[in-house]
């Protein structure tokens, strides 16, 4: 629990994903939410959190290789003819 | 796109070679990202979710359908992969991955912080964050940056990031794959989206000297 006068930017930091995933506590949100109001530091920290995920997003997954998923489809061959 | 469990289930069982390979390419990324937690190198990661497969279809015959269909495949990868480990002599990160708060680590430099002890604004933004240029935010070279970042995390806030938000997991979905607690999952997460965002704005905003 977060005593709202007492919640200081740096300890704001440390609960920016709480936020994002909407895990504080009533107390604590309304906390959190007083602060970003009077604070461009912390605000401008939120949202490059928030590009941070933007942009992690459009990373392109791992892709199978041919050679595996061919390796992969004979096993299902096999595996299907002795079943 | 996966079709429904009970069905997938009932179109493997039947020797359904598209819906395998279906299911194979849309999990494998997930996959070999959980796999890296417990293996030297990528070569043996991807052995391993080739492994999993197998073991998958050993088997499918003693699925129940008491968990999701993807949820059974991971632990099976978890699974396998500890077991590979331990074959081969190498120490897992357990405890990285179930107890992250006995790695401390801030999610920024306490050093851009005023001193708690400070009249007028202790804990205060001291070097507050410097603003990004939106439009080089999305420059494939900042992508390139990004990737590296991941791939230099602690393997656990790798997997959790990597599943979270390039492959577009919910939190249960990676609690699961990955047995860890709630809260376990959004400090894993936090710790490595902070050293991500760090990254970026070192270098989009360099710290003028």
């Amino acid at each position: 629990m977060i005593d709202t006068e007492a919640l200081s930017c740096q300890e704001l930091v440390e609960l920016v994903t709480d936020y994002l995933e909407g895990a504080l506590e009533e107390r604590d949100l309304r906390a959190f939410e007083a602060h970003l109001a009077n604070c461009d530091g912390c605000t401008e920290y939120l949202e490059q959190m928030r590009t941070t995920i933007r942009v992690v997003g459009t990373l392109t997954p791992n892709d199978l290789t041919q050679a595996a998923e061919t390796v992969l489809l004979k096993a299902f061959r096999d595996w299907k003819r002795s079943s | 796109m996966t079709l429904p469990d009970d069905e997938l289930v009932a179109a493997l069982k039947e020797g359904d070679e598209q819906a395998f390979a279906a299911v194979v390419r849309e999990w494998h990324a997930g996959l070999t990202r959980v796999a890296r937690i417990f293996t030297p190198t990528r070569a043996v990661a991807d052995e391993v979710v080739q492994e999993t497969w197998l073991r998958v279809l050993g088997a499918l015959d003693r699925f129940e359908g008491r968990s999701s269909l993807k949820t059974w495949v991971f632990r099976i990868l978890v699974n396998t992969a500890k077991t590979r480990a331990q074959r081969e002599g190498r120490s897992i990160p357990f405890s990285a991955l179930h107890d992250p708060a006995r790695v401390p680590e801030a999610a920024v430099d306490p050093e851009r912080f005023l001193p708690d002890d400070h009249p007028h604004h202790p804990g205060g933004w001291e070097s507050p964050p410097r603003e990004l240029p939106e439009d080089r935010v999305i420059a494939g070279e900042t992508r390139e940056v990004i990737e590296r970042a991941i791939e230099a995390l602690p393997a656990s806030q790798r997997a959790v990031i990597s599943l979270r938000d390039v492959e577009g997991w919910s939190s249960d979905e990676v609690r699961n794959a990955l047995d860890l607690s709630e809260v376990n999952q959004r400090v894993l997460l936090h710790r490595a989206r902070a050293r991500v965002r760090q990254v970026l704005e070192d270098y989009l905003a360099p710290e003028s000297t």
